[in-house]
């Protein structure tokens, strides 16, 4: 397999006495889509937050592209060019999709903002996302519907020539075609050349999407594999005990 | 596209924008315009160029305090102390005028400092200390009053004689010049919506709303002309005595006021931020936003304005009293905020919206003392009013998110 552009080596948390992550292994890689699965508390979260800056882990190494980096911060996070896609979305209702697009990172001309900058690129974000679903990028997202409302927090991602884009249960909330558009835009993102993480609960969207799977048990990485070498039933196993006699190669 | 259809469109995507919710300034509009038309035909006065000049002096202090409410609105919390606050710079500044023999351009500067220190004070309570901003501001409208009182002392009042302080509520811009401020106004507002259109396309931005702009520019430019028409005409009883023309002082110092709010709010980041606050906290936090900073800057403003309010207020009486900014100022300006289509919710709300909920207050108000209502029917009625613009708010919030 190709190098991943984001490694973890060997991570640990814990949250006073409870060891939350346990010498865990994590590896996304350019063009893939990396599903993360793992039980209720297993520590997905967790690693993602670790991943955002959100959380310092005590011990453990992250490489990105290669060389070694520390992740402080969220802002060390968005530095290197990784993005992430909260469950709850953190939209704001009452902004049109540009203004949330640019939130917290608007595009100015001396002090005013630049509107018709920031609503040219956001249009050709979302146009990059072929998605034509939205009646105009000037709509309250109050008004849109959940896909959509997915859509444009993965549009606010991949804005900033991110490199690695992380979506918690993106599909958590949705009905049958809207998962289906945004599973077809997870799909979209590894095409573009980005590395997706995926966290999920539902196997056969990791099953339609994933290229790798990682399956977490009770804080540690029971397996990365590829999506090819196993079945779904494997995966249950792992999920469920931390192991299946058919991933013993794994790629830790 | 032809335009036949751009003007059709612009109209459909109105017309789904007051359908989702976002009713915006549609009702106030539509109620200053019946109580204008039922005030006109029940009293002869109503109408009459004398009475709009005095309208619109009787409705400057409030406006001005829900100006500034709008900020703090804007983030579903309240300021309570607002009224008081303009009170108490009010009283600041007649005290450094008449008593401290200061002039009138260090002493206003040095009033609104004030404001902006309380709110900076109220701000952080509800920042930093997350205690309800209901909670902090009553406090702090006990605490102003009180503070109002000592500065004037019980029953007393302070004159103010300084000439320019006294021509904001007092005086009129002459004839020529009223003229000249109208068209400076008008071609401004023009000027820069046009600029705002070519900047678009320039970029290659398609829009169906010109149309739309055009028919309410239209609409707002001959309304200011007919208002400085109206403003223009001799309107003293004894005109060989002393002449009464001209546009109030008061007017392009509300409009000043407009102005640099409504681009503070519509074209900078912190004018973006506040409304982001206001419809997610949460969500602005996570977009990096010093939500804090935010909250605190948006009551500093609030009381900045409140202590304008307060010049505009010891301008019209000739003096502070311990009672300036008090009784119904502030639930009045709350709500013209409210009246104007700010919503309490916090999120959506312009600062124009105050302007034109000021008028509302001050058109009920003024009506019907014509009309010799007491006091008591006048208060109920606007109280009514109140109650009826929070409900088209809290009904088009529900409107806005059943999708
Ligand atoms: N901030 C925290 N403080 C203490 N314990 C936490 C905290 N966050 C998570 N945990 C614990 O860590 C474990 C893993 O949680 P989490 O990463 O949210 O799991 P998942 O996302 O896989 O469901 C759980 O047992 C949870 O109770
Ligand atoms: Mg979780």
């Amino acid at each position: 397999m190709a190098t991943p552009i984001l490694s973890l080596r060997q991570v640990n948390k814990s949250f006073g006495p409870v060891h939350v992550l346990k010498d865990v292994n994590f590896h996304a890689y350019a063009g893939k889509v990396t599903a993360l699965v793992g039980d209720n508390g297993a520590g997905k979260s967790t690693l993602i937050k670790c991943i955002a800056g959100i959380y310092t882990p005590e011990t453990g190494e992250f490489l990105f592209e290669g060389k070694k980096v520390t992740i402080a911060g969220p802002r060390d996070a968005t530095a290197l060019g990784i993005e992430i896609v909260y469950q709850d979305l953190a939209l704001c209702d009452n902004l049109d999709i540009v203004h949330n697009m640019f939130l917290g990172r608007e595009e100015k001309s001396g002090v005013t903002l630049n509107e018709s900058h920031m609503e040219s690129l956001a249009k050709k974000t979302l146009d990059g996302l072929s998605v034509r679903t939205v009646k105009s990028i000037r709509q309250k997202v109050a008004s849109l519907s959940g896909g959509q409302r997915q859509t444009v927090a993965i549009a606010r991602a991949v804005l900033w020539n991110s490199k690695v884009v992380i979506l918690d249960e993106p599909t958590a909330a949705l009905g049958v075609a809207q998962t289906e558009q945004v599973l077809k835009l997870v799909r979209q993102l590894a095409d573009n050349g980005l590395a997706v993480i995926v966290i999920s609960h539902n196997l056969n969207d990791v099953f339609q999407v994933a290229d790798n799977i990682a399956a977490m048990y009770l804080g540690t990485m029971a397996a990365q594999v590829e999506k090819k070498s196993v079945s779904p039933s494997d995966v249950v196993k792992l999920i469920t005990t931390g192991k299946s006699e058919a991933v013993s190669g794994t790629t830790k | 596209m032809s335009e036949q259809i751009t003007i059709e469109k612009s109209l459909r995507d109105w017309a789904s924008r007051v359908k989702a919710g976002q009713v915006g300034a549609l009702p106030a509009i539509l109620g200053l315009l019946v109580l204008c038309i039922a005030f006109s035909s029940q009293s002869s006065v109503f109408l009459t160029p004398g009475n709009f000049a005095n309208l619109l002096t009787q409705a400057a202090a409030i406006t001005v305090i829900a100006m500034g409410l709008v900020f703090v609105l804007l983030l579903g919390e309240i300021d309570l102390s607002a009224g008081y606050a303009a009170g108490v710079c009010g009283a600041i500044l007649v005290i450094m005028i008449t008593e401290m023999d200061y002039a009138w351009y260090l002493a206003l500067p040095a009033s609104i400092l004030i404001g902006v220190v309380l709110g900076a004070f109220i701000g952080y309570l509800v920042a930093q200390l997350r205690i309800p901003s209901f909670v902090v501001t009553l406090a702090t409208f006990l605490a102003f009053q009180g503070l109002l009182l000592l500065l004037v002392s019980e029953g007393g009042t302070i004159r103010i004689e300084d000439p320019t302080i006294l021509a904001v509520q007092n005086k009129n811009l002459p004839v020529t010049a009223s003229w000249i401020f109208f068209a400076l106004t008008a071609g401004v507002y023009v000027l820069s919506g046009l600029w705002k259109f070519a900047r678009r396309r320039k970029a290659g931005l398609v829009d169906n709303l010109f149309k739309f702009w055009l028919i309410k520019t239209a609409i707002l430019v001959s309304l200011g002309c007919l208002a400085t028409l109206a403003l223009t005409v001799e309107r003293s009883n004894n005109p060989d005595l002393v002449s009464l023309r001209g546009i109030p002082f008061v007017v392009p110092v509300i409009l000043v006021l407009l102005v640099g709010a409504t681009f503070v709010l519509s074209r900078t980041s912190f004018g973006l931020h506040l409304y982001a606050v206001g419809g997610n906290a949460e969500a602005a936090r996570r977009a990096g936003i010093n939500v804090k900073m935010v909250r605190i800057s948006a009551f500093m403003i609030c009381s900045g304005f409140a202590a304008v309010a307060g010049m505009i207020f010891v301008s019209r009486a000739n003096s502070v009293s311990p009672t300036t900014g008090g009784s119904s100022t502030l639930l009045y300006a709350v709500g013209a905020a409210v009246i104007g289509g700010t919503s309490l919710f916090g999120g959506k709300g312009k600062v124009s919206d105050a302007i034109l909920g000021g008028l509302v207050v001050a058109v009920i108000d003024n009506g019907m003392a014509l009309l010799g209502y007491p006091a008591g029917i006048k208060f109920m009625v606007t109280g009514g009013v109140l109650l009826l613009s929070a409900s088209i708010d809290a009904f088009s919030r529900r409107g806005a998110t059943a999708t």
